[in-house]
């Protein structure tokens, strides 16, 4: 497979759902934590097929699927304390999930009501970026405030604070992205670069962006970088915890390189038949993230088949709950475009709002 | 006696004294103290947390400011030189004027990006360009510039206190080449407000930055010639405040706007046509537009062509008053 690494490879669950052994990580969680990781990533699977649907309804302008990406994005999600911080991409949404958002405060963003509606600084996780890689800098230089805060090193957990950058292969040939690495490695910023390598860039393949592995990159920069199966759950986690606990203790950053795949379109608007193969597609599907967690806990005898049932049952909650509240949001008001655009309404632009409330009321039937 | 330059630094100091969350970055900022001296000793007294020389890259510097104001910070932004600001130029746009926008106002952006900016110094190629209007064309953004030593001085300070963005643009020409007196008793302007710089009677002339300096001496010579220029410093940009402009112009009935920036699709157009909505009855002449041809900034030998000077202002109140 086109920029994976043997030698430096982290998987701890191969996709036939057996454990192995790395000599740098380790999964110490037990069973219940592992039932927990897999919960986590069957309602997420849910969510973004309950979205694909809503789209395909008309519901929802748009979706952009995580289907495929799902250990990569719970294994990173779990490792965060509440005190961390996220700058994801706009396929997050297993991010999302674990970081406490409401799913329905993501689909909002894809029906047209706002660009997001949970709060950034209360859930420590940013709105969607959707200019590849911006993000990247706002992370360092958040944790840039988080050096000036003495949010780090100080060995109180409750305090230590790690900053984590969602982006993307494609997103690695941004400068914003090379000029975070430069920024994160001057200033030595508590920032975790987490790199999800799904292969295709819409359909520009991994080989038009690098001719090395990605996590390689790292290395120029002046920070250790690491591969990691991204569709093994447990070898995510505990390659991002370590990574995170790095970054609180003052070490420093970190690129993961979580090595997955993108097993639906780019978008609702993508038609990937147009650029890759189906064989890939079933050489994928043979590495699933859910399958090698579930034949690993059915194998293992983790979990038994209430805990399955009861998941099944629990997603169909979930989608019902999903269907009704996107249909049930209330609509944008034009009051609010004017008033969002700054802290301080200037004159100039509250007589534009006020102008348009007038508009508005010449029309019969307006609402007063 | 305070130059511009040492006005801005003054101020500079004074916010980061009164709010520790304010925090400097740039190119050379630090050691050297900017490559015009305005962040002159600010390392020494404040240390490298709080006035950081960054690695070269102007995007960087913005973005990493967008995360420390998430963070709760206040940064302010040097980009070295008015034509270096292209390439943070999607960060400025995108992230930081959008971000009160997009996050439904949970989320503030208390951030000041200071460029030294427009002509008339015989610098090399994209070191004297007037990028204004392209900033006030970005809602979100406000855009601000300051004219002379007291100003600097308070506006330096208001834009940092504000909760919004704040593009604040500072005439390099003028840094070293006045001086005037601070009374810090005097109490300041609010930072939203255009200034009449010199009362008239027959033309109103609208300048801001370096300009306002070309505008008043053109007054001073129109005035041997039996002409009365009112001067009004227009000050903030976006939003502008021409509230004092339209009064002026109700009286006078003729108006010209001069700036250093391209004349097309620059703030002139939109000022002239303000004016319009606003005093179609009042004018005895078309709104006039002197500022740089649509031309790229052209090398050091050529810059008095392109630039708006006093002749040419007067030409045009000739042609205003000759309507």
């Amino acid at each position: 497979m086109a920029g994976l690494d043997q030698a430096g490879f982290v998987q701890l669950l191969t996709p036939t759902g057996e454990r192995l052994e790395h000599p740098d990580y380790d999964f110490r969680g037990g069973p219940e934590e592992i039932r927990s990781l897999y919960r986590d990533m069957a309602l997420v699977r849910r969510f973004d097929l309950e979205a694909t649907a809503l789209q395909r309804h008309g519901e929802l302008g748009l979706w952009a699927p995580l289907a495929g990406q799902e250990a990569a994005q719970v294994g990173a999600g779990r490792s965060l304390r509440p005190q961390d911080y996220v700058f994801p991409t706009y396929r997050e949404h297993g991010v999302a999930w674990c970081r406490g958002i409401d799913p329905l405060q993501v689909l909002s963003l894809f029906r047209g009501i706002d660009y997001g509606s949970w709060d950034p600084l209360e859930t420590g996780f940013q709105l969607y970026t959707l200019v590849i890689g911006a993000q990247a800098l706002h992370a360092v230089g958040y944790a840039l405030g988080v050096q000036r805060d003495h949010a780090i090193g100080t060995g109180d957990p409750d305090r230590d604070t790690a900053v984590v950058a969602h982006f993307g292969d494609g997103a690695t040939s941004q400068g914003d992205v090379n000029e975070a690495f430069v920024f994160a490695a001057s200033y030595q910023a508590p920032v975790v670069f987490f790199c999800q390598n799904n292969q295709w860039a819409i359909s520009e393949p991994l080989e038009r962006q690098s001719r090395i592995p990605l996590y390689r990159r790292a290395e120029g920069f002046g920070f250790p970088g690491v591969q990691v199966d991204g569709n093994d759950v447990l070898a995510v986690r505990a390659v991002t915890e370590a990574a995170l606990q790095r970054a609180r203790d003052g070490g420093g950053p970190t690129l993961i390189e979580a090595y997955t795949y993108r097993m639906g379109a780019h978008t609702t608007t993508d038609d990937p038949t147009r650029y890759r193969l189906d064989d890939e597609l079933e050489q994928w599907r043979q590495r699933d993230p859910l399958a090698r967690a579930e034949a690993y806990l059915r194998t293992d005898d983790l979990a038994d088949q209430a805990f399955f049932d009861d998941l099944d049952a629990e997603g169909d909650a979930l989608g019902e709950r999903l269907r009704a509240g996107v249909r049930a949001m209330a609509e944008p008001t034009a009051h609010q475009l004017f008033d969002r655009v700054n802290a301080e309404i200037s004159e100039e632009l509250a007589a534009q709002r006020d102008a348009f409330d007038a508009y508005l009321a010449t029309f019969e039937g307006a609402a007063s | 006696m305070i130059t511009l330059a040492k006005a801005l630094n003054a101020g500079l100091r004074k916010a980061m004294e009164n709010d520790p969350k304010v925090v400097l970055m740039g190119e050379d900022i630090g050691r050297l103290g900017g490559v015009f001296r305005i962040t002159d000793g600010l390392q020494k007294d404040f240390g490298e947390e709080r006035v950081m020389d960054t690695p070269l890259a102007e995007s960087g510097i913005v973005g990493s400011a967008v995360g420390l104001a998430l963070r709760g910070y206040r940064p302010v932004v040097e980009i070295q030189f008015d034509g270096f600001v292209y390439p943070a130029y999607d960060q400025i746009v995108n992230q930081v004027a959008k971000m009160h926008f997009r996050t439904s106002g949970k989320v503030s952006m208390p951030m000041v990006i200071r460029i030294p900016f427009a002509g008339g110094i015989g610098a090399v190629e994209h070191h004297s360009e007037s990028p204004e209007a392209q900033f006030c064309h970005t809602p979100g953004l406000k855009v601000v510039a300051c004219s002379n030593p007291v100003d600097a001085y308070w506006m330096i300070q208001q834009a940092i206190a504000s909760p919004d963005p704040v593009v604040f643009l500072e005439p390099k020409r003028l840094y070293y080449s006045d001086k005037a007196e601070l009374d810090l008793a005097v109490p300041p302007m609010p930072l939203w407000a255009s200034r009449v710089a010199r009362a008239g009677e027959d033309v109103t002339v609208l300048a801001y930055g370096p300009t306002v300096k070309t505008a008043l001496a053109a007054a001073a010579a129109a005035e041997s010639e039996g002409r009365s220029l009112e001067v009004i410093d227009l000050r903030t940009l976006s939003p502008l405040d021409l509230a004092p402009v339209f009064a002026s112009v109700r009286r006078t009935g003729r108006a010209i706007v001069m700036h250093e920036a391209h004349v097309s699709f620059g703030v002139g157009a939109e000022v002239a046509a303000r004016i319009t909505e606003e005093c179609f009855h009042s004018l005895e002449a078309p709104v006039l537009r002197v500022g740089g041809f649509d031309t790229p900034y052209p090398p050091a030998r050529a810059e008095e062509h392109f630039l708006p000077d006093l002749d040419k202002l007067l030409d045009a109140v000739d042609r205003s008053l000759a309507w």
